[in-house]
């Protein structure tokens, strides 16, 4: 199994190679979905690490991007540059969820997506309330870009530069003994413990990771968009970044970078359907959960199996 | 000297369950200590109180003559203390190699340095000696969750090892084995004890497996110790054979 | 001022009440068939706009209330288990919890594709009667009246008749229940009946309150999941004693806390509960297997 995971690296840069010659024949609205693609991934791979591979379940992971996409649009009004921003942004999702792992560390399964579920309500709350600090409902507009990427072109090969780095981070993580005892606390966290894992560490470290790819996500979606207010990062994307991850396949590397594409692309093909495309996203999620529930890449993997394919590829970088 | 492992008067209740009563018992270096009892005598719920799994009610257990009560199974194990468990308890999704790996890893360096470090820890050699040894070399790269019954025993057994530990918990490590395998099984225990020095604490039902594989039995009965001495001497001991055929 | 908290406790109880049902039905799912229904909530919402539809379809009330429980049987209790649960329980709690939620957008955005985005007004009873300084709305005592009827039936349903005991020993263990000779099969698809029944009590008695509206379920749904979380996820008991505690304390809150901080009161008490009584209100704390 150690041997194959070089090839979901390798499909994955090729994604993103690919996505940073694109903008030469699309529209403006392309390069900003193929833009919101990348941040996306970019939120998603950190909810794989949590869910997929430590197998922590989280709805908290829209609070922690939009904890990310505050501090960066909050920071830079006050004149701090981008790379500070992206920094503190980082290292803030880092400690929130550092915090918001503690309980799991007392309840498991639905438990914990419930109270994950309310850690993101609360966050939503308290952006939307506190308009002293965050602009309530208004929200912040004028989020300026760094100015060396001010094009959409140019701020798309910086989001997909974002995605390469956190691809070959995460990659290397998972591939070193961090990323196999984050898959024992998956796999049986008691047996674990008495192998010496740490598991009420590696619990926290997996949430903490998770949560700064989310801020770090949240960083580069506040000045893509240049205006953010509470809504985007109520509970409604953290179930929509879960769907990513599971229709992708949770615990494949390649997931989250094909699941986020589904989130990008499906909702926009069914735009026809105008007021009901949203009913039919819904439907096709389910479809697809239906054909496949272990996501796309295990429903390529059962299929390559049957064929005398390699075998399973899960629980490996 | 002091011994490796000592429990005074431990204690644990589940509700008005009194399931481990009183128990002191002291394990030296290099002993095979077996533990033996019928049925809900206490014998597992001793075993997860001196490993932290629970905590005890009440008592004291020491290791190297230093208070470890309550302490969490993870630090135990990095003092060198391992176990395997009754029911299976391999990582299935893992091959068998990286169920090794994982089962030493956390004793190579620091938390940072192996996040930085090469990718098995250094450890695949010595999961390979170890996969020799217990004649699983040809699985090496299988899923552990697709072996047999007997491999994943094996298996469960290697990764206690790995670690080098001074002292093995073993639950019931001939339960499910067939009899062809028991042989060998034993005597790999056996050489484990001599080579390494490691010291076992086993729990079996299997009454000639656990009788010719330990230097000392114990019988446990009602969450306490009822007999206590050479194998020979505790099988024709009246009360052992009168808590196996209950009252 | 007295007066006034006892008006605010009983507007809370027929709340809560309601938040009961829900939220009972959510229990008894996740007990018979380990589904952690995430759309229960819009489950509420669609036999609420299946009785106006047909009410303003022109069937008198007593048939349009009856054509919604017929609806909501067939779609949320047959549809629902046969389609989605049943050949995705095998792949855990992931796949199905997601489905259910996608399922959960599906029926809101359905409803609003139909029936738009207004809220429309539900038929209640109208007037009320003085009890000393109070008065107490006629609206209220249904609400609460008809909540408590129908959970009390449902606990001697549950206790006192075969078909109930056989529900029972299913949903604590099926494997046993099957060997017992439970028609197991029979008794899930009883529970996924139950709880389409249940939620339409919920929408008849909640919607004149709340107004129909395609989005109600969200915060139902929340509420519901909370006082089950309250009472302790796996028994009925529990579920009750938790939506009435819930509404009462929603309705403390919202008069004397701060309004815009109104909906982070489940929120907090389903975290306090999770983390320091996970077993719920009337549950007993049960240790961790080896």
């Amino acid at each position: 199994m150690a041997h194959s995971s070089g090839r979901s690296l390798a499909a994955s840069l090729l994604l993103i190679a690919l996505a940073s010659v694109l903008p030469m024949v699309l529209q403006p609205y392309g390069i900003y979905l193929l833009s919101l693609w990348a941040v996306y991934t970019i939120a998603a791979i950190g909810l794989n690490l949590t869910l997929g591979f430590a197998g922590q379940m989280s709805l908290a992971h829209a609070a922690f991007v939009g904890i990310g996409a505050y501090c960066t649009a909050l920071l830079g009004a006050h004149g701090v540059p981008f790379p500070a921003t992206l920094l503190a942004a980082t290292l803030l999702a880092y400690g929130v969820g550092w915090c918001v792992g503690y309980p799991a560390l007392r309840v498991q399964g639905h438990y914990l997506a419930f109270v994950t579920l309310a850690f993101t309500t609360l966050v939503f709350l308290v952006l939307r309330n506190e308009a002293w600090l965050t602009g309530g409902i208004a929200g912040i507009s004028n989020i300026a870009r760094p100015r060396l990427f001010a094009t959409p072109t140019a701020y798309l090969r910086l989001c997909l530069a974002a995605l390469l780095a956190v691809s070959l981070a995460v990659w290397w993580l998972l591939r070193s003994p961090w990323g196999r005892a984050f898959i024992a606390l998956r796999e049986n966290p008691i047996r674990a413990m008495s192998l010496g894992v740490d598991v009420r560490r590696y619990t926290l470290l997996a949430f903490a990771i998770g949560a700064a790819l989310g801020g770090i996500a949240g960083a580069f979606y506040a000045p893509l968009v240049q205006y953010i207010e509470p809504s985007p990062f109520a509970l409604g994307f953290s179930i929509n970044l879960l769907m990513m991850v599971v229709i992708g396949g949770a615990g494949y590397f390649l997931g989250p970078f094909l699941g986020a594409l589904i989130a990008v692309l499906l909702p926009e093909w069914l735009r026809f359907l105008h007021d009901v495309y949203l009913a039919f996203y819904a439907l096709a999620v389910i479809l697809l959960l239906l054909v496949c529930p272990t996501g796309l890449l295990g429903l390529s993997e059962r299929l390559l199996a049957q064929r005398g394919g390699r075998p399973a590829e899960r629980a490996d970088a | 000297m002091t011994p490796l492992l000592q429990a005074h008067d431990l204690r644990r209740h589940f509700g008005g369950v009194q399931a481990v009563n009183g128990i002191s018992v002291t394990v030296n270096a290099g002993e095979i200590l077996g533990v033996i009892g019928p049925n809900g005598s206490g014998k597992s719920t001793l075993f997860n109180c001196l490993l932290g799994q629970i905590a005890p009610s009440g008592g004291q257990v020491l290791l190297d003559g230093r208070d470890v009560t309550g302490w969490r199974p993870c630090d135990l194990n990095r003092l060198g203390v391992s176990r395997t468990f009754q029911l299976l308890q391999v990582f299935p999704q893992l091959s068998v190699l990286e169920n090794l790996i994982l089962a030493g890893q956390e004793h190579v360096g620091s938390r940072i340095g192996r996040l930085f470090g090469p990718r098995d820890a250094g450890l695949t050699a010595s999961a390979e000696r170890m996969l020799a040894r217990f004649r699983l070399q040809p699985l090496a790269h299988a899923r552990a969750g697709g072996l047999s019954y007997g491999q994943q025993k094996l298996l469960d057994i290697a990764m206690a090892f790995m670690a080098g530990p001074r002292l093995v918990l073993l639950d019931e490590p001939a339960g499910g084995v067939n009899l062809t395998m028991l042989g060998g099984l034993r005597d790999l225990l056996r050489a484990m004890n001599e080579e390494q020095g490691a010291t076992f604490v086993v729990i079996e039902h299997n009454m000639d497996f656990v009788m010719s594989l330990s230097h000392r039995v114990i019988c446990i009965a009602e969450g306490r110790i009822i007999a206590d001495g050479p194998p020979a001497e505790v099988r024709e001991d009246a009360r052992v054979i009168e808590s196996y055929l209950g009252t | 001022m007295l007066w006034d908290n006892i008006d605010l406790l009983i507007a809370g109880l027929a709340t809560g009440a309601t938040y009961a049902l829900v939220a009972t039905g959510f229990t008894l799912l996740w007990q018979t068939s380990a589904t952690v229904n995430f759309a229960q909530g819009d489950f509420v919402t669609l036999p609420a706009f299946a009785i106006i539809g047909l009410h303003a379809a022109g069937l008198p009330l007593p048939l349009a209330l009856l054509g919604g429980l017929v609806i909501a049987l067939i779609v949320l209790g047959a549809m629902f288990k046969l389609l989605l649960v049943d050949p995705m329980l095998s792949h855990g709690l992931l796949p199905l919890g997601i489905a259910a939620i996608a399922l959960g957008v599906a029926l809101q955005e359905g409803t609003k594709a139909v029936f738009g985005a207004e809220a429309f007004p539900f038929p209640s009873v109208a007037g009320g009667f003085d009890l000393g300084p109070l008065f107490v709305n006629w609206q209220d005592v249904l609400v609460l009246g008809a909540a408590l009827i129908a959970v009390a039936a449902l606990q001697m349903f549950l206790a006192r008749t075969r078909t109930g005991r056989c529900m029972q020993a299913t949903a604590q263990n099926p494997t046993v229940a099957l060997i017992l000779g439970i028609p197991v099969k029979r008794m899930v698809m009883l529970t996924f009946l139950l709880n389409a029944s249940l939620v339409t009590l919920a929408a008849v008695l909640i919607s004149p309150a709340i107004l129909v509206k395609f989005d109600n379920g969200g915060s139902i749904g929340l509420s519901a999941f909370c006082a089950a979380i309250i009472g302790g996820f796996n028994q009925v008991r529990g579920a009750i004693a938790g939506g009435l505690l819930l509404g009462v304390l929603e309705n403390f809150a919202a008069t004397y806390g701060p309004d815009q901080y109104r909906a982070a009161v489940p929120m907090l008490l389903l975290i306090g509960f999770v983390l320091f009584r996970p077993q719920g209100l009337l549950g007993r704390a049960t240790e961790r297997a080896v």
